[in-house]
C-alpha cells in the first residue's frame, strides 16, 4: 500500500482539497433525509474496505498536513494537550493503542518493534524513529499521550472513570467544533456537555453515559456527529473564535459551494486496560458542498436536511447566518428522487 | 468477549480456598488489566452454564495468566463447589475478558486497602500496580485464623502489609488505621459486608469525604425458594430452582438479558418489574433504597421473589 500525502494548508490561504477517492469515502453522516439526536453507535472498527471505519485509526491523504497544523496551533496554545497528573498511565494505554493498530494496518507506513519494554517505532510518513522505554516517560521528549497524538489525527481525550461518571481529565484538542480542552478539563459528563440544546431533556445524556460505563476491553464502538464550518479550518475553538468567527460573514451566493464545508466527526471510544479510562479519540474529516454533490445521493440528501432541520440545532451547529444561502445552493442538486437508506454512496 | 482457555495450575491455599491459574493454549499473550479488575467464569454443566465473578489476583501488567482465588462455598449455588471439585490441571476453561467495578483512584496521595477473608482478592493485583506506580499504600488483611487466611501465601512480606488475626488477639483496629492518615487519602474495602459497613461508619466519623472511600461487596447470588417469573412479552412462565439465580433461569430459557458482573453491583441487567404481586428479595448492591421499596425493577443476577406472581418486563 502506498499513499499519497496532500500539500495542503488549514489556515491563511486554505489549499485543503480532497482527491476524488477521498470524497467518494468521505464519512457522510446521514443515513436518511432527516435528522435528529440519536445515540447512534456501531461497533468500531468494520465497515467496507477503503472506508474510515475499516480500521482503528484511520490514517488518509491529509495526515501529514494535519499533523503540521497542529503543531502550529500547540506552539501558539500549549494549553490544548493537557494531562491532569493521574491520567499518565491512560496516556501509556492510549500510545500502546494506537502504535499497535497503525503497525498492524498500515505495515507500509509504521513499524513498531517490541522487546519487552523495549519498544522501536518508525513513523514514515512523518521521518520519526525512536527508541523507548515503555511506561518510562523519561524515554520520551514529552508525556506518552502528547508523544503520540502529535502522531495522529484527530482530537483525543481521556475519560478517568470514577464515583459512577467518566471526567475529562486528558486531553490533545487541537480540530475541535468551538469547544474548549482548557475549559473542560477535569469537568465530568454531563458538566462538559451542558451546552448541548435539548439533549438533556430527552434523556439522551443518561443513556450515553449508561452506555460508556458499560464500554468493556476489547469492545470499540463509534459514532458519527457533525456541524458546519466556512473554510478548511481544523482549529474552530473558542480561543480563537476572533479569527474564525468573522470568516462566516463571507459566505456569498456565488462562493458557498467551496467556502462551505461539512464537518463530520468520527468519535470512537476504547476501554483502556491498565487505567480502565475511555479513551475518545474525535477524528474530523472537512469536504466542501460542491464535492459533496458529486455523490447525487449525498446532495439529495444534504438539501433535505438542512432545510428541514429544527432551527435550535442550525444555530447551535454554527450555520443558521448562512442557511438560506446553503439551502438554496443546494436545491439545485436535489430533483425530488427518493434516496436509498444508509450513509454510503449508491453503486 | 469471551476467551477460551486453559487450566495450568490449581493450588489449594487453605482448607477452603483454591488457587486457579489460566493461560492461553497457544500461549498467545492475554489482555492486561488494571488493579481490582475480575473476570467472569463459565462453569458449563449438563445443561446449564452458571457464571460466577472472581477477582484476578496476579499482576495485571502480565499477559501470560490470569490468576483466580476461590473459596468453597457449601451454602451456595454451586458455582464454587464446581470450582473446586470438577476443575483441574489441563481443562479448558471459557472466561470473560477483564472488567473493573472497582478501580483505584490514582489521584489518592495515598491508598489504604482493608481485605477481610476473600475479600483480599482484588487488592492482590491493586498493591501490585501500586508497587509499579510507585504510590505510597498500606494493607491491611483480617482474618479470624491462621489456617483460615488463605491469603497469607500470596501476600509479600513487607512493612506497609499488616495481617491482623483475631483468634491470635489481633483484631483489626479500624478507627487507628484511618486515623491520623495524610489527607488526599482514599480507602478501599472489600470483604463482609459488616466490615465494609464499619469502615464507612469510621471514615464519616473521622470527616472523609465520600468520594475517598470505596467498597466493593459483589459476592456470587445466594441461593434460596425456588419461586416462578413470567416473561411479559412471550407470556412465558420459567421456574427459578433453589440453586440458580433469576438470570441463570432466565438463560436457561433463552432468554435474552445483558450482565456484566453477575453481583448485582455493575447495574447492566436491571429490569423492570410489570407485576409483583409479593415481596423482591433485593441482593444487589445497584439499586437504591427508593428502588427496593418501589418494587418496580429488579436485579436478576442477584435478586429473588417471595409471592404470587411476578412479571418481568422482557
Amino acid at each position: 500500500m502506498t499513499m499519497h500525502f496532500n500539500d495542503e494548508t488549514f489556515r491563511g490561504d486554505y489549499t485543503y482539497h480532497n482527491s476524488p477517492e477521498a470524497i467518494r469515502r468521505f464519512p457522510f453522516p446521514f443515513d436518511q433525509d432527516s435528522y435528529m439526536y440519536s445515540v447512534n453507535i456501531e461497533q468500531h472498527p468494520g465497515g467496507p474496505k477503503g472506508t474510515p471505519f475499516e480500521f482503528k485509526f484511520d490514517v488518509d491523504e491529509h495526515y501529514v498536513a494535519e499533523m503540521k497544523d497542529r503543531e502550529i496551533t500547540l506552539a501558539e496554545d500549549p494549553l490544548r494537550c493537557q494531562s491532569l497528573p493521574h491520567m499518565e498511565l491512560a496516556g501509556w494505554d492510549l500510545l500502546e493503542l494506537i502504535m499497535v493498530s497503525k503497525a498492524r494496518d498500515y505495515p507500509d507506513l509504521f513499524t513498531l518493534h517490541r522487546d519487552g519494554n523495549d519498544w522501536h517505532w518508525i513513523n514514515k510518513p512523518l521521518g520519526i524513529e525512536k527508541k523507548f522505554t515503555f511506561l518510562d516517560p523519561t524515554t520520551l521528549p514529552c508525556g506518552p499521550m502528547e508523544y503520540i497524538t502529535r502522531q495522529t489525527q484527530g482530537d483525543f481525550a481521556l475519560l478517568h472513570e470514577r464515583d459512577g461518571n467518566l471526567w475529562m481529565d486528558a486531553g490533545m484538542v487541537t480540530s475541535q467544533a468551538d469547544w474548549s480542552l482548557d475549559f473542560d478539563v477535569g469537568m465530568n459528563f454531563f458538566e462538559w456537555h451542558a451546552p448541548v440544546p435539548k439533549a438533556r431533556k430527552m434523556g439522551v445524556f443518561d443513556k450515553a453515559l449508561k452506555f460508556l460505563l458499560a464500554v468493556g476491553q476489547g469492545q470499540h464502538y463509534r459514532r458519527l456527529n457533525w456541524t458546519m464550518t466556512v473554510n478548511p479550518r481544523l482549529d474552530t475553538s473558542p480561543e480563537n473564535y476572533h479569527k474564525w468567527g468573522p470568516e462566516k460573514r463571507t459566505i456569498t451566493p456565488e462562493n458557498v459551494g467551496q467556502k462551505q464545508f461539512l464537518r463530520v466527526e468520527l468519535q470512537t471510544f476504547f476501554r483502556l486496560p491498565r487505567s480502565n479510562a475511555l479513551a475518545f479519540p474525535i477524528r474530523c474529516y472537512l469536504a466542501n458542498l460542491e464535492d459533496l454533490a458529486i455523490v447525487p445521493k449525498w446532495g439529495r440528501r444534504l438539501h433535505r436536511v438542512l432545510r428541514d432541520i429544527d432551527p435550535d440545532l442550525a444555530d447551535y451547529k454554527g450555520f443558521a447566518v448562512n442557511q438560506e444561502t446553503i439551502v438554496t445552493y443546494l436545491s439545485q442538486f436535489d430533483d425530488g428522487a427518493p434516496t436509498s437508506p444508509g450513509i454510503f454512496p449508491d453503486a | 468477549m469471551k476467551l477460551a482457555l486453559k487450566v495450568t495450575e490449581v493450588e489449594t491455599l487453605s482448607p477452603l480456598v483454591k488457587r486457579f491459574r489460566f493461560e492461553d493454549p497457544t500461549g498467545a499473550e492475554l489482555p492486561v488489566f488494571s488493579g481490582g479488575a475480575h473476570i467472569t467464569v463459565e462453569m458449563p454443566e449438563g445443561d446449564i452454564i452458571r457464571r460466577n465473578s472472581y477477582s484476578l489476583i496476579s499482576d495485571p501488567y502480565d499477559g501470560s495468566a490470569y490468576e483466580i482465588a476461590v473459596r468453597r462455598e457449601d451454602q451456595g449455588r454451586g458455582g464454587s463447589l464446581y470450582m473446586h471439585t470438577k476443575v483441574s490441571e489441563g481443562d479448558e476453561i471459557t472466561v470473560s475478558t477483564p472488567s473493573n467495578l472497582f478501580q483505584l483512584d490514582l489521584r489518592a496521595r495515598k491508598h489504604v486497602l482493608i481485605g477481610g477473608g476473600i475479600g483480599i482478592t482484588p487488592f492482590l493485583s491493586q498493591l501490585k500496580q501500586l508497587d509499579m506506580e510507585q504510590k505510597p499504600y498500606e494493607l491491611h488483611y483480617a482474618a479470624r485464623t491462621r489456617d483460615e487466611a488463605a491469603g497469607l501465601k500470596l501476600l509479600p512480606e513487607a512493612a506497609h502489609i499488616h495481617v491482623h488475626i483475631s483468634d491470635e488477639g489481633a483484631r483489626m483496629d479500624i478507627g487507628a488505621i484511618l486515623d491520623g492518615q495524610p489527607l488526599g487519602t482514599h480507602v478501599y474495602t472489600c470483604g463482609p459486608e459488616g466490615l465494609i459497613e464499619a469502615v464507612a461508619d469510621q471514615a464519616a466519623r473521622l470527616n472523609w469525604p465520600e468520594t475517598a472511600v470505596h467498597s466493593e461487596a459483589f459476592t456470587a447470588p445466594p441461593p434460596g425458594e425456588p419461586f416462578d417469573v413470567v416473561v411479559k412479552s412471550t407470556g412465558q412462565s420459567i421456574t427459578v430452582k433453589a440453586d440458580q439465580s433469576l438470570l441463570e433461569a432466565l438463560e436457561e430459557a433463552k432468554v435474552k438479558v445483558e450482565y456484566s458482573c453477575r453481583g448485582g453491583a455493575c447495574g447492566r441487567c436491571q429490569t423492570k418489574v410489570t407485576t409483583c404481586d409479593g415481596r423482591i428479595l433485593h441482593n444487589d448492591h445497584w439499586l437504591s433504597e427508593d428502588e427496593r421499596g418501589a418494587q418496580q425493577d429488579i436485579m436478576p443476577c442477584m435478586s429473588r421473589f417471595k409471592g404470587t406472581r411476578l412479571e418481568l418486563d422482557l
